[in-house]
């Protein structure tokens, strides 16, 4: 009755580490209010990943399959979800706020009143809210928003909340079977497109080098993919370079992209408009390299290099490479 | 087609924000307010699906203060033919009210297609389309680029980390929009003229209890002055330096 239920997102049968981050604040959260914490996982022949979970400290994993919820599907999870929720009448639910936590969430969130507070930096629970604080107006505000339905509903921000391994008793397992009848869902999933290379996706990268128009055009992205893998990271676009064509939206850093958290965020040929400025402002260490000393993005960035991206890149994937010894 | 785009007011994103004097609103003082980027991507869709599908109508639904209407005039430019506002000066913070209203109006037109943006750039709460779909316990897909229309089915296609999931669904349906491959439309000034004689019924909403409320906006510490290490190929090696010893991040 008073528990928390943590979501935990698998997708192809891997675990996202922001579910993981969500694990642990669901134990902290549940710890507070002396309370239990359940993982909740979806899936199909999922029995393998309990393993995994465990080492962040559940006191119970749900297991909920379904050979028809190998894939996510918008009907069968939430579908699949709320049967847990019925039975387990969570204080709580935390879900990591990743493309299916984003979709799911609110679909939860309606079926049992509940508010929902997304893209939380930090969670305050007391006997009868939780008060969340979340970026708002892209990060140029903090909010803290007081939820006071029975059941409250929080998305968590990914890279932004500690994993916590813990060595306590191993967790009691449940399996469901949910009652669930695919015949009756109506959006279908029919297939994933996956780019050929596969990438890193800019939301989960810990280094990101981005290009914006400053890279002259699609060609000029070769440079940034040789710095970004010898810094095991992934390349993003401002949005002039994805309106011109030259990258895809996926790769969109900014209000109208995708806000992201890295430990590195190398800017190259990319002014700083506050509109790109607030997808990457979470970033722990900004890099700006920029021939004009006069562009904004000198004023956020850590550190500037003044100069051509297309001289100073090349070197500094160079010096990349010695330090690591690649070279 | 009967479709609905649901569209609301948001600051200029290039604008400052400012904290108002109680510490838990916006002071809206000399701001200039826009359509919601996401929304305006969502009736750019809708507008191209009315191009393909002949007979089809566009109705504007917008939940948003009496001095707004200036952004329902604009999307109307854009291409919608109709609109439906809902006066509020105050719209409480509160996703679940805000969807509520929204679906007792939805409910009204019978509409085979509804079109959020997926989230407002003011609160991001980026919940309200999803909501709205749950109550009125129609199929919804959020995060959508871009669709395409045939034989009564549409396929969505919708941005996932690494990739892009593609939905087939058969209307009523609703989409919650991404920013997609189109670029929407600029109204020309014949369309600005014609805006205002297309019909704007207007309403009063009727909040349900809020269960959530702001407690408190504060502006995040600001990121500590920066420093120039150089100029070009030269400053490599003690930028290399700094990352490693000084930031830690290599
Ligand atoms: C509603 C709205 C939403 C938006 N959302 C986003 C968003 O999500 N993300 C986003 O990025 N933008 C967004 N924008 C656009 C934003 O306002 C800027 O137009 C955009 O970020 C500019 O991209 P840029 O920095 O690549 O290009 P520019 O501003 O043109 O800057 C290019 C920079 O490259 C430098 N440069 C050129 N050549 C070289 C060289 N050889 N070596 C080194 N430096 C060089 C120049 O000095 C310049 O500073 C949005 C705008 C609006 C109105």
């Amino acid at each position: 009755m008073n528990s928390v239920l943590v979501f935990v997102e698998q997708r192809q049968g891997r675990i996202k580490q922001s579910s993981l981050e969500a694990l642990s604040e669901g134990r902290r959260l549940a710890k507070k209010i002396g309370s239990t914490v359940s993982a909740l996982v979806i899936g199909n022949q999922i029995d393998s990943l309990v393993n995994e979970i465990s080492k962040f400290g559940p006191d119970f994993v749900i297991l909920v399959q379904h050979n028809a919820l190998a894939n996510y599907s918008p009907d069968g999870y939430r579908d699949a979800f709320l049967e847990v929720v019925k039975q387990e009448q969570p204080k709580v639910i935390l879900v990591a706020g990743t493309a299916m936590g984003k979709d799911i969430a609110p679909r939860i969130a309606a079926k049992i009143d509940a508010g929902l507070a997304t893209d939380c930096l930090a969670i305050e629970i007391t006997d009868d809210a939780i008060i969340a604080t979340r970026p708002v107006f892209a990060g140029k505000v903090l909010q803290k928003l007081k939820i006071t339905s029975s059941t409250k509903i929080a998305t968590l921000k990914p890279n932004t909340f500690r994993t916590e391994e813990v060595s306590t008793k191993a967790p009691s397992i449940k399996k469901i079977t949910p009652q669930i009848d695919p015949s009756k869902w109506r959006a279908v999933l029919r297939g994933i497109q996956e780019p050929e290379a596969k990438k890193q996706d800019v939301s989960e990268a810990s280094v990101i080098v981005s290009g914006g128009r400053g890279m002259k055009g699609p060609e000029g992205y070769k440079i940034l993919e040789d710095l970004a893998t010898a810094l095991g990271g992934t390349v993003g676009a401002s949005r002039a370079a994805v309106d011109a064509g030259w990258r895809p939206h996926a790769e969109q850093v900014g209000q109208t992209g995708k806000i992201v958290s890295p430990n590195l965020y190398v800017a190259c040929g990319i002014s700083g408009a506050v509109q790109h400025q607030v997808g990457m402002a979470n970033s722990k260490v900004i890099v700006a390299i920029n021939k004009d000393p006069e562009a904004p993005i000198f004023k956020f960035a850590d550190y500037g290099i003044v100069g051509d991206l297309f001289e100073v890149i090349p070197a500094l994937t160079r010096e990349v490479k010695k330090l690591y010894g690649k070279e | 087609m009967k479709i609905a785009v649901c569209i609301k007011q948001v600051p200029d994103t290039s604008v400052r924000v400012k904290i108002a004097p109680d510490g838990k609103s916006i002071d809206a003082a000399g701001v200039e307010h826009v359509i919601n980027p996401y929304d305006e991507y969502a009736l750019e869709e809708a507008v191209r699906l009315k191009e393909q599908v002949a007979g089809s109508e566009i109705t504007l639904v917008s939940l948003v203060p009496d001095k707004a209407q200036q952004i329902v005039l604009k999307a109307l430019a854009i291409g919608a033919d109709k609109a439906v506002h809902i006066k509020a000066d105050n719209v409480p913070n509160d996703s679940l009210a805000v969807a509520k209203v929204l679906a007792e109006e939805l409910k009204l037109g019978s509409y085979d297609m509804i079109f959020f943006g997926k989230k407002a750039v003011d609160y991001d709460n980026h919940q309200v389309g999803a909501i709205v779909a749950e109550i009125l316990n129609l199929p919804c897909i959020t995060g959508c680029t871009h669709y395409e229309y045939s034989g009564g089915k549409i396929t969505a296609y919708r941005e996932i980390e690494g990739g892009v999931e593609v939905y087939e669904v058969v209307p009523p349906v609703v989409f919650t929009q991404e920013k997609g491959p189109h670029e929407v439309r600029y109204p020309q000034l014949r369309e600005l003229m014609a805006a205002r004689k297309k019909p704007i019924a207007t309403k009063q909403p009727n909040f349900s209890a809020p269960i959530m409320q702001t407690v408190e906006l504060s502006y995040p510490p600001p990121r500590p002055a920066g420093k120039i290490v150089g100029k070009g190929v030269e400053a490599v090696p003690e930028l290399v330096r700094l990352l490693r010893e000084e930031a830690k991040v290599i």
